[in-house]
């Protein structure tokens, strides 16, 4: 695999550009494997590279029923922070902020990681006293965190609406600066990259049909590339956990299915240089500008089960109104694309990484909203896991069994309701 | 957008209602074990296909209603009211 190098570049374009090779290999399924993750989507990908690259290990396959970060890797607004309070889940997104700061030279691809800023716009002071509280807690933990007075926002984010009159005035922002974007996309290729130059074999199109069980272990997943067995299994099919759990004879998840949409609009010289987040009474509202120039944004749940990866169009209105609201500048600019995503909401807004009741069993769920940025400690914890069969201290209570011990790890404070849990 | 066929109403966008959940869901009794009540407050079917769910027509006549919906295609099957004998007592009023 040729290296991804400033001189490689500047080689091949002297050479035609003949000298690259394919970025990862196309491999028959093998009847057997130590270890099969189920699902190549970022979580699974960066799953196998930490199972290969950390903890040595071989002979591994990951399962994709279409193809490789076709899934909410591609549907996603490529949003990364670290703002998370509770205990657990503020070490996890932590160390994944770390992770996304020197993902490009440990993949030897570039993610095009932005830390361009993450702005939560406040317009009261209950706003400002909770998001001091929630800052302060990162900055005790080693993270970064500050409060933007009125004068401060302006002048960094000068296109809001500032106006007296809105029906809610900004009166400041809090603020992650180490926060940004990544490329979506260069996420899952160069996790792919990496994990199959470790020898992981990616195997698209091979759907999980069927799970053999023998003495309280999964013996086989029949495919519709054949039946593949092996010694350890991992599920990371969010979306569609409830559906594989299931189908492994396992009974119910805390989990239901939502779908989630974003948006992208035609490219526009460069407008926005932050992630600006707009939420206050039911408004639910995130921005940011691509590379490309394309204003990408998004907002809340379509508020109904559903595993349809298509959105209704009520919530186009709700989009387009808190756009209005916050970037007026925004009126006139038309709308490229928009999709749609299946999240597992789960009951807490919070993920599991744990073992399960089958003996080499490892659940990978439940990512809510949070799934792209937590993508690499998702790959990194989760590959702990597997090849040491316990977890590590940070995600020892992101297991099925918290709820009975009446631990609930709720960022927002909604109780049991998926769909609360944006 | 749904079209929701209110037995009260009429048809009506999916806008106008609240969506409550899995209607299938039968509560325990209040001195029930912890496990019973975990079940029911916590785990979900999360069916991929024909499910019964709960609406509240909001900005309708306010009413419960048990929906019958396919989750991926989003098909409408049957809609009645939540509370059983709920029309008939409406009719026999009037």
């Amino acid at each position: 695999m040729t290296r991804f190098s400033g001189w490689n570049v500047f080689w091949n374009g002297l050479t035609g550009q003949t000298g690259w090779q394919r970025q990862w290999r196309d491999p028959e399924p093998k009847p057997h494997y130590d270890i099969l993750i189920v699902g190549a989507g970022l979580h699974g990908l960066a799953t196998a590279y930490y199972l290969a690259k950390n903890h040595g290990l071989k002979n591994i396959a990951v399962l994709e029923k279409g193809w490789l970060g076709g899934g909410n890797a591609g549907r996603n607004t490529t949003i990364v922070r670290s703002n998370y309070m509770m205990p657990g889940n503020r070490e996890f997104y932590e160390h994944s902020l770390k992770l996304w700061e020197n993902l490009s030279h440990d993949l030897n691809y570039n993610v095009m990681f932005s830390q361009r800023a993450h702005v939560s716009l406040l317009h009261s002071p209950a706003a400002r006293d909770a998001a001091a509280r929630r800052y302060n807690t990162m900055r005790l933990t080693g993270s970064d965190g500050e409060l933007w007075n009125l004068e401060t926002l302006k002048a960094n984010v000068p296109l809001l609406n500032y106006s007296p009159d809105a029906r809610f005035p900004i009166t400041g922002a809090a603020v992650q600066r180490r926060a940004g974007t990544a490329r979506h996309d260069a996420v899952a290729w160069g996790y792919a990259r990496a994990a199959d130059q470790l020898g992981v074999d990616i195997i698209q199109n091979c759907e999980v049909i069927g799970v053999t069980r023998k003495n309280g272990q999964i013996e086989n997943l029949e495919t519709s590339r054949g039946s593949i067995g092996a010694k350890k299994i991992g599920f990371a099919v969010a979306g569609n956990s409830s559906r594989l759990w299931d189908m492994a004879g396992l009974g119910t998840l805390p989990i239901e299915s939502h779908k989630l949409q974003a948006f992208v609009s035609e490219p526009l010289k460069p407008l926005l240089d932050q992630v600006v987040v707009f939420g206050v009474g039911g408004a639910h509202f995130y921005i940011s500008q691509s590379n490309k120039g394309g204003m990408v944004f998004g907002g809340d749940l379509d508020w109904y089960k559903s595993y349809a990866q298509r959105g209704n169009l009520p919530i186009v209105q709700d989009v387009a109104e808190c756009a209005m609201s916050i970037l007026p500048c925004l009126g006139r600019v038309r709308l490229l694309r928009h999709w749609s995503g299946v999240m597992d909401m789960s009951m807490d807004g919070s993920p599991f990484i744990c073992k399960t009741p089958l003996d080499n069993l490892y659940l990978n769920a439940g990512w809510n909203y949070g799934g792209f940025k937590a993508s690499p400690a998702s790959g990194w914890y989760f590959a702990d896991l597997i090849a040491n069969d316990r977890p590590h201290q940070f995600i020892v209570n992101h297991d099925l069994k918290r709820f009975e011990r009446g631990y609930n790890i709720d960022e927002r404070g909604a109780g049991p309701d998926p769909k609360l849990h944006g | 957008m749904i079209r929701i066929p209110c037995p009260f109403c009429g048809e009506r966008d999916h806008s106008e209602f609240s969506y409550g959940g899995d209607a299938t869901i039968e509560y325990p009794a209040l001195d029930a074990s912890i496990a019973n009540w975990h079940d029911a407050v916590f785990q979900r079917q999360n069916i991929c296909g024909m499910q019964f769910e709960t609406w509240q027509h909001l900005n309708g006549c306010r009413m419960w209603l048990v929906v019958e919906r396919d989750t991926m295609s989003h098909e409408i099957r049957s809609v009645r009211p939540a509370h059983t004998g709920m029309a008939k007592a409406l009719e026999d009023e009037t």
